[in-house]
């Protein structure tokens, strides 16, 4: 579905990634994860093409990704980042609209895709008339998960979508998020720093550490055969006190 | 096209450089045309006569005859009075703009023709001659410059002639910008009578005789026909070097006036020799002192001297203030409209191309370094007087706040938005159009109504080149030192400055998003 190859990416003088190679698979949910600056939000720009490789290729269902091709490429996935990405002088609504409005959808066509939206999202459709200042952050982030779905895309890419949100929050959106995943079947990649999230949503899991990848697999992998000092001492990092706590 | 271009020069500062600069040029080009249909609409009420006057009372005085007395022949005349000084008057006649004023001739030899030192009548009437300008007889009196003090002082010191003033170094000289710098001013003063006052500046000629007698200065140059020295009991020192040359007035006026108005004219000239010193001097002081409007003033000598009834045509207080305000509007509205059309998309590319914007933003800043005098000034040769120099020079001057807000507009729009909209898969020309100007649009109002403020207050200047507006009864005002004056002008401005921001305020509602405006719970 998505293949990474060969990729390097330089800024100034530090290497965000050294020679990656990364396949995502269809239909899966693979979760980025690692330390701050360990390149993992760089392959989501990547991917999107908001940033070009040094080295190497990327390519999107086998269509190598090229300044030509961004525009309809980026119609094929939707892009959701840490604090939502609304255009704040946009109703919630016209935010989702905006890209099938540019497309020439006809009016019909864009109410029935925003009612689906708002029941997959749960999004209170009475809302949507609201600006991004007067809802919550989940609510944000609800908003702009609608607006990556608007066209259907194949492909979602979230970066750190509950990143800025409070725990109880964080906590009703993610298994919203894993149900909405479920249904659509889509090949998602998204970009977390918390290994729990990573465990809850990865079919498959790529921890980066420095530009490289150091181990991919199932959070079981990681705690089982870990391949590097590393692996184990970043979910050690993680654990939580509960669980010292039950033990 | 324009695009690939940009990107193909990126890196050479040069280009950047030039790039912007014809940006700025074309956009000077662009209100040309506007101009062009603003001056052509004035041409087709075919002025017969145009008639100018220099900045101070005895010229408006002789402006005024001169467009009185061929307005009794039936002749069209516009009268541009109180143009600034001798330089724009001069450029202004030789471009056709004024076709006869009033000038001295120790002016036309010491100032306009410094350069070629003409030692007779004869040689200047050559000279003129070959620029199609003509000189009439002298009009009857000699308004040279002189020394004075004021009389008790020179009294107590002694003083009766220039060569006295050697003796005391420690007096205080205030001179006029002009003459402190023009060929028989005070530099030659200085030399021809080896004066030692070190303690010399230049000032306005109306406010030196307020500085003399408030004691702040000792002595000043005189015009010998001002009302003032009557008035303020100056003793006029006997230049007894025989320094000053002699300004006898005469009318300077085009060659073809003789063909287009030849009745008109040969009333004109019926001044020559007409006016002495002490009829000069006598309706000065009308004016000066007395606070009778110069077309009265005209009317009644005309009327004494040359049995011609003329109608003086004073403007009331509220058609003068019409009259202003559409002028003052007019110098506003084109520049201002021009300015947006040009800088925002100038902002723009700024903000696209750094090297290119570097080079807009440097040009645009340095446009507004240069004092707003000196950039009309600068106009003349190009656009001659009236409206088209100050409208151009508005615009210039209205570049910078728009350029500069629309860009920090666009460079402060989170990365994460901009990101979002490219991420949605909006092509660069649609996000600009759907996301990023939108959400710079605050900035961009608050540019324009900088500019706009700017704009309105700057335009008072527009009258010391001819365009009229709200600088009119200021300078007025100042020549005659009468405040009210000052003030019909000075209000209205600063009213219509409050009005044009008031304007913005209400277009942020309009042009600003609602969701901009609104803040979080």
């Amino acid at each position: 579905m998505i293949k990474l190859e060969n990729i390097s990416k330089t800024y100034g003088s530090t290497r965000a990634l050294d020679s990656i190679n990364l396949t995502i698979l269809p239909h899966k949910t693979t979760v980025l994860i690692g330390p701050s600056g360990c390149g993992k939000s760089t392959i989501m720009r990547l991917i999107v093409g908001l940033i070009k490789p040094d080295l190497g290729n990327v390519y999107v269902k086998d269509e190598m990704l090229t300044p030509i091709n961004f525009f309809t490429i980026r119609r094929r996935m939707g892009y959701v980042i840490q604090d939502g990405g609304l255009f704040p002088h946009l109703t919630a609504r016209e935010n989702v609209f905006l890209i099938a409005k540019y497309l020439g959808w006809n009016n019909d066509r864009i109410r029935m895709r925003i009612a689906e939206l708002c029941e997959l999202t749960k999004f209170p459709i009475e809302a949507l008339d609201r600006y991004p200042v007067q809802i919550s952050g989940g609510q944000r982030q609800r908003v702009s998960l609608m607006r990556a779905l608007m066209l259907d895309p194949d492909i979602i890419l979230l970066d750190e979508p509950l990143g800025a949100l409070d725990p109880l929050i964080r906590f009703e959106l993610q298994n919203d998020l894993k149900g909405i995943f479920h249904t659509l079947s889509k090949t998602v990649v998204m970009v977390t720093h918390d290994i729990g999230e990573a465990g809850f949503f990865g079919d498959s899991i790529v921890l980066i550490r420095d530009g490289h990848i150091i181990q991919r697999g199932t959070l079981v992998d990681f705690v089982r055969t870990p391949t590097d000092p590393f692996v184990t001492s970043f979910i050690n990092a993680q654990r939580s006190p509960l669980e010292s706590i039950g033990e | 096209m324009t695009c690939r271009l940009i990107s193909y020069c990126r890196g050479k500062a040069c280009y950047a450089l030039t790039c912007s600069l014809s940006m700025v040029l074309f956009g000077t080009g662009l209100i040309l045309p506007l101009l062009f249909i603003a001056n052509t609409t004035v041409a087709l009420s075919a002025t017969e006569v145009k008639v100018g006057s220099k900045a101070f009372t005895e010229s408006v005085i002789l402006g005024e005859i001169i467009t009185q007395l061929a307005q009794s022949e039936g002749a069209k005349v516009k009268y541009l009075r109180q143009l600034g000084g001798t330089r724009v008057l001069w450029d202004a006649l030789l471009t056709g703009e004024v076709d006869i004023y009033p000038e001295y001739t120790g002016t036309i030899t010491q100032e306009i023709f410094a350069v070629k030192n003409i030692r007779d009548e004869e040689t200047l009437k050559k000279i003129l001659a070959e620029k199609n300008i003509l000189m009439s007889r002298p009009l009857g009196f000699n308004n040279t410059y002189a020394i004075g003090m004021k009389e008790d002082v020179a009294e107590g010191l002694g003083i009766t002639k220039i060569s006295d003033l050697r003796k005391y170094p420690k007096l205080k000289f205030g001179f006029t910008n002009e003459f402190m710098n023009r060929g028989d001013g005070w530099p030659s003063l200085r030399r021809a009578y080896n004066l030692p006052q070190k303690n010399v500046r230049g000032l306005d000629h109306d406010l030196a005789y307020r500085g003399l007698e408030s004691r702040s200065i000792d002595v000043i140059d005189l015009y010998s026909t001002d009302a003032e020295i009557r008035y303020y009991k100056l003793r006029v020192l006997d230049d007894d070097l025989h320094h000053f040359p002699e300004y006898n007035a005469v009318l300077l006026y085009r060659s073809y006036l003789r063909e287009r108005a030849p009745d008109a004219l040969k009333t004109i000239l019926k001044l020559e020799g007409r006016i002495p010193e002490k009829t000069m001097i006598d309706m000065n002081a009308e004016v000066k002192l007395g606070g009778v409007p110069e077309s009265v003033v005209a009317s009644e000598f005309l009327k004494k001297n040359l049995s011609i009834t003329t109608e003086p045509k004073e403007e009331t207080f509220l058609t003068r203030l019409v009259h202003n305000t559409l002028q003052h509007l007019f110098l506003v509205a084109i520049s201002l409209a021009a300015a947006i059309l040009i800088s925002i998309p100038l902002g723009i590319l700024s903000h696209r191309k750094e090297k290119i914007g570097h080079g807009i933003l440097g040009i645009v800043g340095i446009i507004q370094t240069i004092p707003s005098l000196a950039l009309l000034v600068f106009m003349i040769p190009l656009l001659g007087i009236g409206s088209a120099p100050a409208i151009v020079a508005l615009f210039l001057y209205s570049l910078l706040p728009i350029v500069r807000n629309t860009y920090s507009g666009l460079q402060d729009i989170p990365v994460g938005i901009r990101e979002s909209a490219e991420a949605l898969g909006l092509p660069p020309g649609a996000r600009m159009r759907l996301v990023e100007l939108p959400m710079a649009s605050r900035s961009i109002l608050a540019g324009i109504k900088t500019s706009a403020v700017i704009n309105v207050g700057t335009a008072t200047l527009g009258a010391l080149i001819g365009a009229g507006g709200y600088g009119q009864p200021i300078l007025t005002g100042i020549r005659l030192d009468n405040i009210p004056l000052i003030l019909e002008g000075a209000i209205p401005a600063a009213v219509l400055a409050l009005l044009v921001q008031g304007l913005f305020d209400l277009l942020e509602h309009v042009v600003v998003a609602k969701g901009l405006r609104l803040k979080g719970d």
